[in-house]
């Protein structure tokens, strides 16, 4: 399992519900379900996912997320799940209004473009970064809404949302001290829990 | 007929009669006194009777979903591509059961049965069926079968309304459904292609309303309308474009009422085969189970009520060029089941056929459902049958 998941899990309490936006294969929600007697629905859109997630009996439906979640009802989850999928979404800002709508708390991945390294790769190269998490060209890449941990804060103060909890990580998930202090500069995956206010 | 049977199929398959005497109390307030249901069934079921799998077949289709009844058979049943060893609904690990539905002119007791009152042909004083009351004769048969709960409900189309009714109306006998290229209920644009196929049937000369057997004749033209009529909505505007475009049979306008198009010549061969061997009672009653399917009706139209005390988990599935059960449709069973935290997963299936696309080779399709039953197979035990010699 992903390491990130383990961190994420440690947030969800046991018998809860939960609902996670870009599901993947369905590990993390086998993972809690297995652990923690979690009941949930992942959304996909990936075929190969889908399949995936059926195999391992994990509820899947195929289903756009910038479409918004007006099939779920408020606050229908205790905890809405979206790991490495914001940088992707056309309206990120709207999905986490959904999150926090259908669910209690929202848990929300991504990767810090504010990093060091693709800082340096701009700055040097004078090109967009490409990296081994974001191994993607500028023209075909699915990451179209980049963030870094302060515009994201600027985001949920805006928004009013309250951050429960922040991690900061490596691409390894490891939390090193020293990106503790400067997240902006040396974390490389940012992992929220909010609340509405 | 198939130069050898292939090691996929189920083979040879002799359909069987299960006799009801019990009376059958009908949802249009009739009873019938007694009723046969045809049915066939592939694989073994297993000592605990935990893996068996209730197929329901659509419109036209029959109790001869896979194999083949002779050597001489052109085309094996109906849904073969997904039934036999192997194959996504594996009859090594599953007691498949497929019975006709009441009503039909397959076998099981419909229109063109005897009327024991009257010696006669039941013609068109058969009763009505629904939905609910397939389900309510397939339940006996399970009954007869020994098979308490099924591993499995599955049916496209008018099949997959029997699978979601059967969770209803039984919820502890079903322990997964599969609802494929299905609707909670008909639009009003499906209700009026039904009803302009019954009219064309109802207003043949040859109808005698209903009674066509004791003149011995059928409406043909009527049924051969209805197929057209009904062929043309089963198919994706693509599919049609691709198969005939606006070819014509002889390269020029003929300036007449003759075949011109290939599309014409192609509906109306399809009519005048489906004529040859399908009953116009049948096919009337058949449209009016579909119309009358509704099983938010008893829940005050509310489907989220309908499904609130459901046990099953659901495999729904949908075809992005089917208008005529489209995916909003299955969509609508979907977040009804959403909105009650009912186990279920739902796959958008992009297949360019149309509704038509339930009955046909389509590898994603094919994948999922292969998935989703041998989770079904993990969860109720149903392990592959031992090979070689016993």
């Amino acid at each position: 399992m992903r390491a990130e998941h383990e961190l994420i899990a440690q947030w969800i309490a046991p018998g809860t519900r939960v609902l996670d936006l870009g599901c993947g294969h369905g590990d993390l929600l086998a993972h809690l379900r297995d652990t923690r007697n979690v009941f949930g629905y992942g959304i996909e859109i990936g075929a190969d996912q889908i399949r995936s997630c059926v195999e391992k009996g994990v509820n899947v439906i195929e289903q756009d997320i910038d479409g918004g979640l007006r099939n779920f009802d408020d606050g229908s989850f205790d905890t809405v799940v979206m790991t490495q999928a914001l940088q992707a979404l056309h309206r990120p800002n709207l999905v986490i209004g959904e999150m926090l709508r259908v669910g209690r708390e929202a848990i929300v991945t991504f990767p810090n473009f504010a990093h060091w390294r693709p800082r340096l790769h701009i700055a040097l190269k004078g090109r967009m970064p490409v990296s081994k998490s974001l191994p993607h060209q500028w023209y075909d890449t699915p990451n179209i809404h980049l963030c870094t941990f302060r515009d994201f804060e600027v985001l949920c103060r805006d928004n009013g949302w309250r951050v429960l909890e922040r991690l900061v990580a490596d691409s390894n998930h490891v939390q090193g001290t020293l990106m503790q202090t400067l997240p902006n500069l040396l974390g490389e995956i940012a992992i929220y829990r909010l609340s509405r206010k | 007929m198939p130069e050898v049977i292939p090691a996929d199929s189920v083979g040879i398959v002799v359909p069987q009669t299960a006799h009801f005497d019990e009376p059958l109390a009908l949802e249009c307030n009739r009873t019938l006194a007694g009723y046969d249901l045809v049915y066939e069934t592939y694989g073994t079921l297993n000592a605990d009777a935990s893996n068996a799998v209730l197929i329901c077949h659509a419109l036209s289709g029959s109790h001869h979903a896979a194999g083949y009844h002779s050597a001489a058979d052109k085309k094996p049943g109906w849904w073969d591509l997904c039934i036999g060893p192997g194959k996504p609904i594996d009859t090594d690990r599953f007691f498949v059961v497929c019975p006709n539905n009441l009503g039909s002119c397959y076998g099981s007791t419909g229109p063109t049965s005897l009327n024991p009152d009257t010696g006669r042909p039941w013609g068109a004083d058969f009763p009505l069926m629904t939905v609910k009351d397939w389900v309510k004769s397939q339940a006996r048969l399970a009954d007869r079968l020994g098979i308490r709960r099924w591993a499995a409900v599955v049916g496209g189309s008018l099949g997959g309304m029997q699978a979601l009714q059967w969770s209803i109306d039984f919820p502890d006998r079903v322990r997964h459904a599969l609802v494929i290229a299905s609707a909670p209920k008909l639009s009003a644009q499906n209700i009026g292609f039904n009803e302009v196929a019954r009219q064309a049937i109802l207003n043949d000369p040859g109808f005698h309303n209903g009674h066509y057997y004791a003149h011995d004749t059928v409406p043909k033209q009527g049924l051969i309308l209805a197929r057209m009529v009904g062929h043309i909505t089963y198919l994706s505007d693509e599919a049609m474009k691709q198969k005939f475009g606006r070819d014509l049979q002889s390269g020029k306008f003929q300036f007449g009422f003759d075949v011109e198009f290939q599309v014409e010549s192609y509906l109306r061969h399809q009519g005048e085969q489906f004529s040859k061997f399908f009953d116009a009672n049948t096919y009337l009653l058949m449209t009016k189970a579909l119309d009358y399917f509704d099983p938010a009706r008893d829940f005050g139209n509310d489907l989220v009520k309908a499904l609130a005390h459901v046990q099953a988990s659901y495999f729904v599935a949908s075809f992005t060029t089917d208008w005529r059960f489209s995916p909003e449709r299955s969509r609508e069973i979907v977040n009804a089941l959403l909105k009650n935290r009912k186990n279920v997963s739902y796959a958008e299936i992009d297949a360019p056929q149309g509704h038509d696309s339930f009955l046909l080779d389509n590898e994603r399709y094919l994948a999922l459902f292969r998935a989703y039953m041998g989770r079904i197979a993990g969860e109720t035990g149903a392990a592959p049958a031992a090979t070689g010699a016993a």
